[in-house]
């Protein structure tokens, strides 16, 4: 059996050792056991090394709050977790931890070296002395820091395992399961409410698994809560959730759990998620968080061996582990007396309480002093540890009093190899203070309770300062259960419970914290940033008056413990040292997480394949047999160019050009937006919303649209079809589709209600297929069923309703690409069936598939802006040369107004113009920059931008637009593009490079 | 309808689970306007207006008319054709104020039916499925995860989903990774 393991006793699995290792290390524990119980039953007190000082550290606690015992579990290379808290991991077979901030080892470390110039380190070092020289910081100080601070290594490798997220309802969220968490949950679910209990232990009962003295209705505490446990696991309507970790209060009652699922077990079932979001919006909150006790400050505070009290007691009845056998214990409250007879009774030997108060039995219960006599605990009253001695792990304790001048008077040394330290309990007030409700200061207690609340909440129990009792926290715990069950609308009834308290565990007593902490070398007040009392004195000697400050300048409380251990003393400690009553000093935030959330929690299944939407269109398995080489639009995943083989892009695109100028194409345009506006006031509407004037557009006649912001910048375009009086048909781009449609909502909802008007998104009601080419109305003739399509019946931007083959169909007359030009919409089911019609009908004229690039040089040669690419959301329809679209006669649109501004006019605004390079060979970047005067040193006057660029095979030279300060006035001038290799000459002209009448258009 | 007509990803192959398959109805229909167009219809229909968030009509018929806004309406047309059915409805709101429109081919269904399809939908959808807040009968439009659907609920643990088709794929693909953590037998 292990060092300090009691051969009887605790509530660990005795049947089966665990192997673990720690640091290569092999050891043995118990079921039940966690890392933190493990080691110390092995005797293993040292298990890291602190953040800056890199002094030895132990396990301070038992619970969520550790400090100090932080390490790195592994499974396998990818699957390693750093900053555990070695008091939380629950130990299982094979588990491999590593301890952390340590080099060559956790025994002998040179990081220790920093400790010699500890005097050097003072508070607020950082931002003295790394300032200069600034170029410095990035090159040397930072990485240096780096390596010799900071906690654990994140893995390098992706993330194995699996996550899960999950939405829940309740009336009652319990968050806690001591016995005001149960006592809440069964007089809730007793209601019939729905009721959700979590815990971040993996067992619920709090408190009460330590306790083997008390009796509630007649049972011994841990049976009760085995018996509690059952009734609530059979009601269908309630969750219980252990291993999960509350760790946000969000608006309205929405709170964040973390589930862990997996971590405790040796093999994890394959496929099953490691960790579980929880995102649970509760009628009503009730918060049974408990208390955290406080370690005191006094010089060598932080030596392994120095452990919380209520700890020691835990591990003690727990998991049946007796950390130290010669025990000092220090205390400012009555709670270490029960630690006391507890530990001695278990076979360790009480050496002292140092009790701080001067006459502590005041307090006290019958019988006590009598029980300390018989015991032969020595009692030293109005008495401190002065500091602590020992090599790597205490042994022996200095302890004495101070007099009226604060100078130690009367010491002596205690020898020991644990000394425990009951600084008070401190109320976990953290997710009340999350949900904006107003904390109050309460002298008796020294501490902050929950007052009014924001949210539908109530706490109950330790967590609101009921610190004094078994029975207390269990009644409470009953009321706020029936109380949240009422206000949810069931009814609740407070159940009784029979209560016989085990008689030392008592009272807090009084609690005289602000006179508590002993200065001198070594004093710590947050022992994950190694800050020390000293560093608090010198935040105040310089002028930091606002605890907010002296956490910031100082780093206390900063740490991924967030302060649990560290801001009351902190707080104490500050406002005795600027003279102020504690309340004045102010109070740090308490933030989410809790505790430390995985980033892959919060990623939850949004990773890989269902990161996002993947939209395609319904020809999709037609372009990839076709072999097309597919971009991201948005969310569509549209064919970019399908090259034929041995063909790269630009010659796959060269021939898809010239196939559309000479022949005919075909391309899947089912991804661009498509709105229907229908209602008596469809006319009215999009005359407001669009800048063109829509009352002149005929039935079966398109129009291109122009829409602005309210700013007057373009904001989308696309064509326009009159379907009927009362019902247009409207494209967007393919990115704009649900910005538009959600602008459209929003003003027909909010700005213009006098309109009947409706919208409805039909983009995947039909499949579009572009159909374009000199020849494309050959191709199409025969496909239509005897629909006219001829130039007279079907004129350039007209619509008109047909079969294809049969199939149901809207064929629209429009251009994309300056040629004669059809879109097919037919419906999108038939997508697939009407485009192998038009390939089996287009072998013969040959017809050729291309692409969103093909598509995006042709329109670039007849100066067909891109939104997005050509506009930047500063574009007006000026700049862009599309004042033409504006109905001038209307009364107002959406951005008239702001068109109105002089700055909208001013000469000097960037005009789309086109770019000819002098070498027709050379093909500009995108986005390079435009100078008049070449020659230049930088910084040089910049006058505009290329925005598309492309080598042109119908025109064969190279093409761009782009946006140059009064570039209407500058056609014909040359400008120049400055590059890495040299300036590129260009002569500026108009924004249309291939038939500029629209010869090809009217056909 | 045939599956091939789709992307071919998603339902068209073996990652559709048993307890989620593709139902296609006749028609489908978007239905707006004001409350006596909305009553019109219904008479039309010869069901009742769903007429509150939440609501839907048509049980025992081979209609399904579910609330999607204050005057706004999913109709779905379990044997009628778009074009008969369009017709008629065009017919009997002659002269009121409305916009009907064909979504019969936007979107597709799907059925989930399993013992833990609202904890499934739960992983996704933030409404609270509890038979007593969202009974059988409910229909509404929600989100799943990043998508829009719309959810009517045939019973307890029999859910129809209207999803666009192009995030189909989507939402097969992330119900079949969640379903691991219900169903890990599959």
């Amino acid at each position: 059996m292990s060092v300090a393991r009691l051969p009887t006793g605790g509530q660990v699995g005795r049947d089966r050792t665990l192997r673990f290792s720690f640091d290569g290390k092999s050891y043995e524990g118990l079921q039940g056991d966690t890392l933190a119980s493990a080691l110390l039953a092995n005797g293993v007190h040292l298990v890291g090394r602190s953040f800056k000082y890199h002094r030895p550290r132990g396990i301070m606690t038992a619970g969520p709050e550790e400090p100090s015992a932080l390490v790195t579990v592994r499974r396998d290379a990818a699957r390693s977790t750093p900053n555990l808290r070695a008091t939380q991991v629950e130990l299982y077979d094979g588990l491999c931890a590593v301890s952390q901030n340590r080099w060559p080892s956790l025994r002998f470390d040179l990081g220790r070296l920093t400790e010699l110039f500890s005097p050097l380190l003072p508070a607020g070092f950082y931002y003295k002395t790394f300032m200069w020289p600034r170029t410095a910081w990035h090159r040397l100080y930072e990485p240096l820091i780096r390596r010799m601070a900071g906690l654990g290594e994140a893995p390098l490798l992706p993330d194995p395992d699996r996550y899960a997220q999950q939405h829940a309802h309740c009336e009652v969220l319990v968050v806690g399961a001591g016995p005001a968490g149960l006592a809440a949950a069964l007089a809730a679910s007793r209601s019939g409410a729905r009721v959700i209990l979590c815990d971040e232990r993996p067992r619920f009962g709090g408190s009460l698994l330590c306790d083997d003295r008390s009796r509630i209705d007649g049972l011994a505490a841990t049976e009760w809560v085995t018996a509690a446990i059952a009734e609530l696991a059979q009601n269908p309507r309630v969750r219980l959730l252990p291993r999960t970790t509350a760790f946000g209060y969000f608006p309205h009652n929405h709170l964040g759990l973390s589930e862990r699922i997996t971590d405790h077990l040796a093999e994890p079932p394959a496929g099953l998620a490691r960790e579980r979001l929880w995102q649970v919006r509760a009628q009503q909150v009730v918060l049974a968080t408990g208390s955290i006790e406080q370690p005191l400050v006094f010089p060598g505070n932080d030596r392994p061996g120095v452990m919380l009290a209520g700890a020691a007691l835990r591990y003690l009845k727990e998991q049946a582990v007796l950390p130290g056998r010669r025990v000092v214990i220090v205390t400012i409250c009555d709670s270490a007396y029960r630690v006391a007879f507890e530990m001695q009774a278990a076979g360790a030997r009480v050496a002292a309480i140092i009790d701080l108060r001067p006459d502590p039995s005041p307090a006290q219960p019958d019988g006590w002093q009598q029980r300390l006599r018989q015991a032969g605990i020595a009692v030293e009253t109005a008495a401190r540890v002065l500091r602590t001695r020992g090599r790597g792990h205490v042994s022996a304790v200095e302890i004495g009093r101070l007099d009226a001048a604060g100078l130690p008077t009367g010491q002596r040394s205690i020898d020991c190899d644990l000394l425990l330290v009951a600084g008070g309990f401190v109320p976990s007030v953290h997710l009340f203070s999350q949900s904006r409700g107003k904390l109050r200061y309460d002298e008796a207690l020294q501490t902050y309770l929950p007052g009014d609340s924001a949210e539908s909440e109530r706490s109950a129990g330790a967590c609101r300062g009921l610190l004094s009792g078994l029975a207390a926290a269990l009644q409470d715990g009953a009321a706020a259960g029936a109380a949240a069950a009422n206000a949810s609308g069931c009814a609740g009834e407070e159940p009784r419970f029979e209560i016989i308290e085990d008689s030392t565990a008592a009272t807090a007593g009084r609690l005289p914290r602000a006179e508590a902490a002993v200065s001198g070398p070594k004093a710590f007040v947050d022992f994950q940033h190694d800050v020390m009392l000293k560093d608090l004195d010198l935040a105040m000697r310089e002028g930091f008056r606002s605890i907010e400050h002296i956490k910031r300048y100082t780093t206390t409380g900063m740490a991924t413990d967030q302060g649990k251990t560290s801001n009351v003393n902190a707080l104490h400690h500050a406002a005795r040292g600027l003279g102020k009553p504690v309340p004045s000093v102010g109070l740090t935030t308490f933030r989410m997480p809790y505790t430390p959330i995985t980033f892959a929690s919060f990623a939850g299944q949004a990773r890989g394949e269902i990161f996002d939407p993947v939209r395609r269109t319904p020809m999709h398995g037609w372009a990839v047999r076709q072999g097309a080489v597919f971009e991201d639009v948005g969310m569509w995943k549209r064919a970019r160019f399908f090259p034929r083989s041995g063909e790269d892009m630009h010659a796959a695109v060269a021939r898809e050009c010239r196939a559309v100028r000479e022949g005919c194409g075909v391309f899947d345009a089912s991804t661009l937006g498509k709105i229907v506006v229908a209602g008596p006031g469809a006319t009215a509407f999009m005359d407001r919303f669009y800048v063109n004037d829509w009352s002149k557009l005929a039935v079966g006649r398109c129009k291109y649209g122009v829409l602005l912001r309210d700013d007057g910048f373009v904001y989308d375009d696309g064509v326009v079809a009159r379907l009927a009086e009362d019902r247009f048909h409207v494209t967007t781009t393919t990115g704009g589709a649900a910005r538009v449609l959600a602008m459209m909502e929003d003003y027909r909802q909010t700005e213009w209600t006098d309109l009947d008007v409706w919208l409805t998104s039909t983009t995947e009601q039909w499949a579009v297929i572009a159909v374009q080419g000199p020849r494309a109305r050959e191709l199409l003739a025969p496909l239509v069923d005897g629909l006219d399509i001829s130039a007279a019946a079907l004129p350039h931007m007209a619509v008109v309703h047909g079969t294809l083959r049969g199939m149901p169909m809207m064929l629209f007359r429009v251009s994309f690409t300056g040629e004669l030009g059809f879109e097919v919409n037919v419906p999108s089911d038939q997508g697939a069936a009407a485009l192998d019609a038009i390939c089996e009908a287009g072998k013969a004229l040959g017809l050729t598939p291309y692409g969103t690039e093909t598509m995006h040089v042709l329109r670039a040669e007849k100066g067909f802006i891109i939104i997005g690419q050509d506009t930047d959301g500063t574009v007006t329809p000026d700049d862009v040369g599309l004042t033409w679209a504006i109905g001038k006669a209307k009364p107002d649109f959406v951005g008239k107004r702001a068109l109105a501004r002089p700055a909208m006019h001013a000469p000097d605004r960037k005009q789309l113009v086109g770019l000819l390079t002098r070498d027709p060979r050379v093909v500009l970047e995108e986005g390079a920059q435009v100078v008049d005067v070449p020659g230049q040193a930088p910084p040089m006057k910049l006058i505009g931008h290329v925005t598309s660029s492309y080598a042109s095979a119908t025109l064969g030279r190279s093409i761009a637009l782009a946006v140059v300060a009064g570039g209407r006035a500058r056609i014909g001038q040359t400008l120049h593009v400055p590059m890495p290799g040299g300036e590129i000459p260009v002569e500026v002209c108009a924004p249309v490079f291939y038939d500029p009448k629209g010869a090809r258009l009217n056909v | 309808m045939s599956d091939t007509a789709s992307s071919g990803i998603g339902m068209g192959t073996t990652l559709a689970p048993a307890w989620l398959q593709r139902v296609t109805p006749a028609a489908r229909f978007v239905l707006q306007g004001g409350p006596s167009a909305l009553a019109a219809a219904a008479r039309a229909l010869g069901i009742p207006d769903a007429d509150a968030p939440g609501r839907c009509s048509g049980e025992g018929t081979t209609l399904t008319l579910i609330w999607l806004g204050p005057d706004e309406r999913l109709l779905i047309a379990w044997l009628e054709d778009a074009a008969s059915l369009g017709a008629r409805l065009e017919a009997a709101l002659a002269g009121q104020a409305h916009s009907l429109v064909d979504v019969t081919q936007r979107q597709v269904g799907l059925r989930l039916a399993a013992a833990f399809a609202a904890d499934l939908l739960n992983c996704g959808c933030p409404l609270d499925l509890d038979p007593a807040r969202f009974p059988v009968g409910s229909g509404t439009r929600t989100l799943f995860n990043k998508t829009d659907i719309v959810l009517w609920r045939r019973g307890v643990d029999d859910f129809h989903i209207e999803v666009w088709r192009s995030f189909e794929d989507y939402l097969v693909r992330w119900m079949a990774e969640a379903a691991q953590d219900f169903a890990p037998q599959r």
